[in-house]
């Protein structure tokens, strides 16, 4: 007898109203999973790919094989970084409030994702963000006014006031442009680590993807290249659990992780705690040894939680309950770091309460300074010529003409 | 009548259309929206922009689909529910996001029915965001309606106003070929007054939104507004401006562009696309070449420059065709 084919639909652990529900989530102790050599074939780890790999246990010690045994100052810049770019973000998403700039983004809650991975990769290796990893910027000293400056679009602004805020670049730190439509930068870290090997430098590449793009065409062909010609990259996934109003499972499917997609393409895949720094810092130091010593690269799935909104443009509660932040098992990562530091005898709330104003201090001095070069009511605004630069290495006459119209229609209403 | 703006709009026809026909599904990312909890419609996210709010709750889950980030396999896979004799509403967030799909949408979807011997219906809307004005820089601010007007096989609808919204929307879903529905982001929030029962607009007939005896302007999608505005301020100084909005550019109501400009002498086109091989050169040529004796004078195109769209709303404003841009542009056909 046939029967109507099924179709299933996936749910939402928990909406608005709902009690938050992480019982899918596997977790594993601290400290329980093993570590392998970087030689290691993707066949012979499959259990990493739905395991994780925790560092911090439950009294705040650092256990088990994966642990990094960083100098404790080491350990304090990490905890700076993060408190930079939760800080950083908190004022940022204030202006924005105010409508001084247009729109921004918030990564609270993943902030080791990002801080940990740059502090383990070393200065010349490239990066390739997504649009939350502000933690990257931070880490790589991008100077908070440069930052501010591209939110502001203002006559300071890297991108000439052609890109959306947050879409941040520096060559000079070796960190690759965001894009505003997704996944794009995968493919491109694994083009630009085959051109890194192929020219014979030394240097690796990392990108960061959403969980919820990796379901885009361009995160499955840049493992399969990655796979093919063992690129020396480094491939994250930033398993935030949400994608705007749509749950991880989504872009999931019935894969029981998202490292999970490694092994099928001969890739090892790492799933691990994204909101325990030293964790984070370890399996990206392995990847990274790996793909020096020629091995190939890895997938690594970060598990954290999206606490703050998609964007400012987004409402949360419109589609997940409200307090599904406070529920979220892995915790908070700079709490979580400050506690370790703390057992250790290497911080104290004096010096965490000292090290926050003085973290204040510096995003306020830095956005007085910004605000210098042009806000977008007060200030110097960039020049309109400049809309013509740089569509082509040299200005053609078709734009010179559109320039020079632009110009004169300007000057003809007395502007300009 | 009641008065609604072009987010209700379309909201409501997408409704009254998946009510009428239980074959009317909806695909896309975010579509859902909170749906699930005990937080009632109103709370339900359903868009991004809210515009398909509502719908999983009406039709349940299996016709409002949210799917995965990946448009290739969005557009792919509603191509192929379409063969099928379903009839999707899919949702490209940003027109911009046709990079990753368009090898299905040119390659394919647009070419099934020829390619199949004519065996093949096609009944597929592909409902997608367009245009600058909200400050979202060159990858989610393009028009890029004239790269799929060029393709043979695909309509193309640029709906105006609220009352055009919901009429265009029903003969799209209701089309049995596919058809891009391209929404201005910027106008989402004008109104008109709009009847509840449902209505369809037949694709190819334009509407004159100004009727004047001067010169003829054709605009497209948000330009329209701008056309309107500047066309009643030079009534005042006695200009007696044509607006005319095509309301879908593919199939072009060629008949009423050369009936216009057949009466005025003149032509204006306002498209915010970039100039080079646009809409607005498509419709100076057809007029050019079929009314040449009718011209009074040159015709004149208000465009974007040729270049990406800049972010930074100083800028932006300066990018887009402005009221300014259309009444230079008005007089100087008037003084040739
Ligand atoms: C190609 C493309 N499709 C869709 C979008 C719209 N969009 C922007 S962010 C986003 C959600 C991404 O979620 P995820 O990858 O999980 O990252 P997160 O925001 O959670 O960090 C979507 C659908 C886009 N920018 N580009």
């Amino acid at each position: 007898m046939l029967s109507p084919s099924r179709l299933h639909i996936p749910r939402a652990p928990a909406r608005p109203g709902e009690a938050p529900d992480f019982s899918y989530l596997q977790l594993s102790a601290a400290g329980a999973v093993p570590r392998p050599e970087i030689t290691v074939n993707a066949s012979e780890v499959t259990g990493l790919a739905t395991q994780l790999v925790r560092v911090l246990d439950n009294t705040h010690q650092a256990v088990g094989a994966w642990h990094p045994h960083l100098d404790p100052a080491e350990l304090q810049i990490g905890l700076r970084h993060m408190l930079l770019t939760r800080l950083f973000d908190e004022r940022m998403q204030k202006t924005q409030r105010q409508g001084r700039i247009s729109f921004y983004v918030k990564c609270t809650g993943e902030e080791a994702v990002s801080v940990a991975a740059a502090m383990a990769l070393e200065p010349h290796d490239m990066l390739f963000p997504a649009y939350r990893n502000q933690g990257l910027q931070m880490v790589r000293g991008q100077p908070l006014v440069a930052l501010m400056n591209q939110l502001l679009s203002n006559t300071g602004d890297m991108c000439k006031g052609r890109q959306l805020p947050v879409m941040y670049h520096s060559s000079a730190a070796r960190l690759f442009s965001i894009s505003g439509n997704l996944a794009t930068q995968f493919p491109q870290a694994v083009g630009w680590a085959m051109a890194a090997a192929i020219k014979g430098e030394e240097h690796i590449a990392a990108s960061w993807i959403g969980e919820g793009s990796s379901a885009a065409a361009d995160f499955h062909h840049a493992l399969l290249f990655a796979s093919t010609y063992r690129a020396p990259v480094i491939l994250n996934v930033v398993n935030n659990q949400w994608a705007i109003s749509t749950f991880q499972g989504c872009a999931a499917g019935d894969s029981p992780s998202f490292a999970a997609r490694g092994p099928g393409y001969g890739i090892p895949g790492l799933r691990v705690d994204g909101n325990d720094f030293l964790a984070v810092y370890a399996v990206t130091r392995w990847a990274a040894e790996r793909a020096r010593k020629g091995h190939g690269a890895t997938l690594i799935e970060l598990v954290t939680y999206r606490a703050s909104a998609h964007s400012t443009s987004d409402d949360p509660a419109r589609y997940r309950p409200r307090d599904e932040a406070e529920r979220w098992p892995l915790g908070d990562p700079i709490e979580r770091l400050k506690a370790h530091l703390c057992v250790l005898g290497e911080w104290s709330e004096p010096r965490h309460t000292a090290l926050l104003e003085e973290l204040e201090a510096q995003v306020t001095v830095a956005w007085k300074e910004a605000c210098i070069f042009g806000t977008l009511s007060e200030g110097p605004r960039l020049d309109p010529a400049l809309m013509f630069d740089d569509v082509y290495q040299h200005l053609p006459p078709h734009l010179a003409e559109q320039r020079e119209q632009l110009r004169a229609a300007r000057a003809a209403q007395g502007k300009g | 009548m009641p008065n609604k703006n072009i987010r209700d709009a379309i909201n409501e026809t997408l409704k009254l259309e998946m009510r009428r026909d239980p074959r009317v599904v909806v695909f896309g990312e975010d579509v859902v929206g909170g749906l699930g909890g005990s937080s009632g419609i109103e709370e339900a996210a359903g868009g991004t922009f809210g515009i398909t709010t509502g719908l999983a709750a009406e039709f349940g889950r299996r016709r409002v689909l949210d799917m995965p980030i990946t448009e290739s396999a969005i557009i792919g896979m509603a191509g192929g529910a379409a063969l099928t004799g379903l009839r999707p509403v899919a949702e490209l967030m940003f027109i911009d996001f046709i990079g990753v799909c368009f090898d299905q949408i040119l390659n394919q979807i647009a070419k099934f029915r020829y390619m199949f011997g004519g065996k093949a219906d096609v009944p597929l809307v592909i409902r997608t965001m367009i245009g600058a004005g909200m400050g979202t820089g060159p990858q989610h601010s393009q028009a890029l309606y004239n790269v799929l007007a060029h393709v043979p096989g695909i309509k193309v609808v640029l709906p105006s106003n609220a009352y055009d919204a919901k009429g265009l929307l029903t003969t799209a879903i209701r089309d049995n070929d596919p058809v891009i529905f391209c929404e201005h982001k910027a106008i989402y929030t004008e109104s008109c007054e709009v009847p509840d029962e449902s209505y369809a607009i037949p694709f190819g007939q334009a509407a004159i939104t100004r009727t004047g005896k001067d010169v003829t302007v054709v605009a497209l999608s948000r330009m329209v507004l701008l056309a309107n505005a500047v066309a009643d301020r030079l009534a005042k100084e006695g200009i007696s401006v044509e607006v005319l909005d095509p309301r879908t550019i593919s199939p072009l109501d060629t008949a009423s562009i050369l009936a216009s400009v057949a009466k005025t002498g003149r032509l204006v086109v306002v498209d915010e696309c970039n100039p080079f091989c646009s809409v607005a050169s498509e419709i100076t040529s057809l007029v050019a070449c079929e009314a040449l004796s009718s011209l009074k004078s040159a015709p004149v195109k208000v465009t974007a420059p040729h270049t990406p769209v800049p972010a930074t709303p100083h800028l932006e404003q300066l990018y887009v065709p402005s009221p300014a841009a259309i009444e230079k542009a008005i007089r100087a056909t008037l003084a040739g």
